[in-house]
């Protein structure tokens, strides 16, 4: 029967899939987050407002931003001196703060290719990046790329030569790293916001390549 | 103190993770515990996480990027020998290669 499906108990009509209502007690940390959340507004430190005004923002950064970056490495040789040696400071100058952590921009060419990880945590430049995926902060991710990026590489579709050398990065203390993939082959006259479209957020992790120009015209 | 083996430069030294598995919250992976790389680039000094975590004065450290061959790091079993893997690890987990 066409109705009949046998997981009609996690889909709604649509076929959405329900999320379970949390019925379930808070948490230790959950009650601490509320406890202090709510002595923070009431002794007058912040207010419920700048809270969700933090949140947005938080929630508003794009893999957009490291893309803007990217571009403009590409393109202008002056920036990417700057970024390669303090790219903290390069990338402040566009608007992009990271705060009290450090960026650190590393480079793919033919002979190499980066790849970053945090295997204690899900360190990110989420300035540049925004959230992470759910996948980088996995036990899977973490424990699996420091020991065979090679396979996890395969897994999101990307396979490299032996001649290409695999640097893959821990973030295991105050900084924070983006790859700056090759720049793909025929975009010569592309202008600089177009090359920012080629700029995936898995380039800037290291586990995929900028989109071929090709592709786009698809 | 140990970290006064290390050359006055740190540059490209090699260097080897001390070997210890103390209590607490410390930012050294344990899988480079014990292993050989050498220092890429010193970072400067960053307040100590293993203090921060405690909420006691954190005295800044030296922190330096070690690099380490995938050979060096996971042996026979290693993907691809040459490829690398740098990690940050503070100056206090750092000793000579060659100490004993």
């Amino acid at each position: 029967m066409p109705h009949d499906h046998h997981d009609h108990d996690t889909l709604n009509p649509p076929g959405h899939p329900y999320r379970a209502d949390d019925d379930a007690p808070l948490s230790y940390w959950q009650v601490m987050e509320i406890a202090v959340r709510e002595l923070l507004v009431e002794k007058g430190i912040t207010t419920a407002s700048e809270i969700a005004a933090q949140i947005d923002t938080m929630d508003a950064r794009t893999p957009s931003n490291g893309a803007q970056v990217v571009a403009r490495a590409w393109c202008d040789p002056e920036f990417h001196a700057a970024l390669m040696d303090d790219a903290s400071e390069a990338t402040h100058a566009m608007g992009f703060d990271i705060g009290a952590l450090k960026l650190i921009a590393v480079e793919n060419t033919d002979e190499v290719h980066n790849m970053i990880v945090c295997t204690l945590c899900s360190c990110y430049p989420r300035n540049l990046l925004g959230l992470p995926p759910d996948w980088y902060k996995s036990r899977a991710y973490r424990s699996r790329t420091v020991r065979e990026p090679r396979s996890v590489l395969a897994e999101f579709g990307v396979i490299l030569p032996d001649t290409t050398k695999i640097r893959v990065h821990d973030s295991t203390a105050d900084m924070r790293y983006i790859v700056i993939p090759n720049r793909p082959e025929g975009t010569e006259n592309m202008s600089q916001n177009d090359l920012s479209g080629l700029v995936t957020r898995d380039s800037m992790i290291g586990t995929g390549l900028a989109i071929p120009s090709l592709s786009l015209d698809a | 103190m140990q970290q006064h083996l290390l050359n006055e430069s740190r540059l490209m030294q090699k260097i080897r993770v001390k070997h210890l598995m103390p209590p607490g919250h410390v930012r050294t992976p344990a899988y480079l515990r014990g292993k050989v790389g050498v220092i890429e680039r010193s970072l400067g000094a960053f307040p100590n996480p293993e203090d921060l975590a405690y909420g006691v004065t954190a005295r800044a450290l030296p922190l330096h990027r070690v690099r380490f061959r995938m050979a060096d790091v996971w042996g026979a079993n290693a993907e691809n020998p040459n490829d690398t893997l740098d990690a940050e690890i503070y100056e206090h987990w750092l000793e000579p290669a060659d100490a004993t």
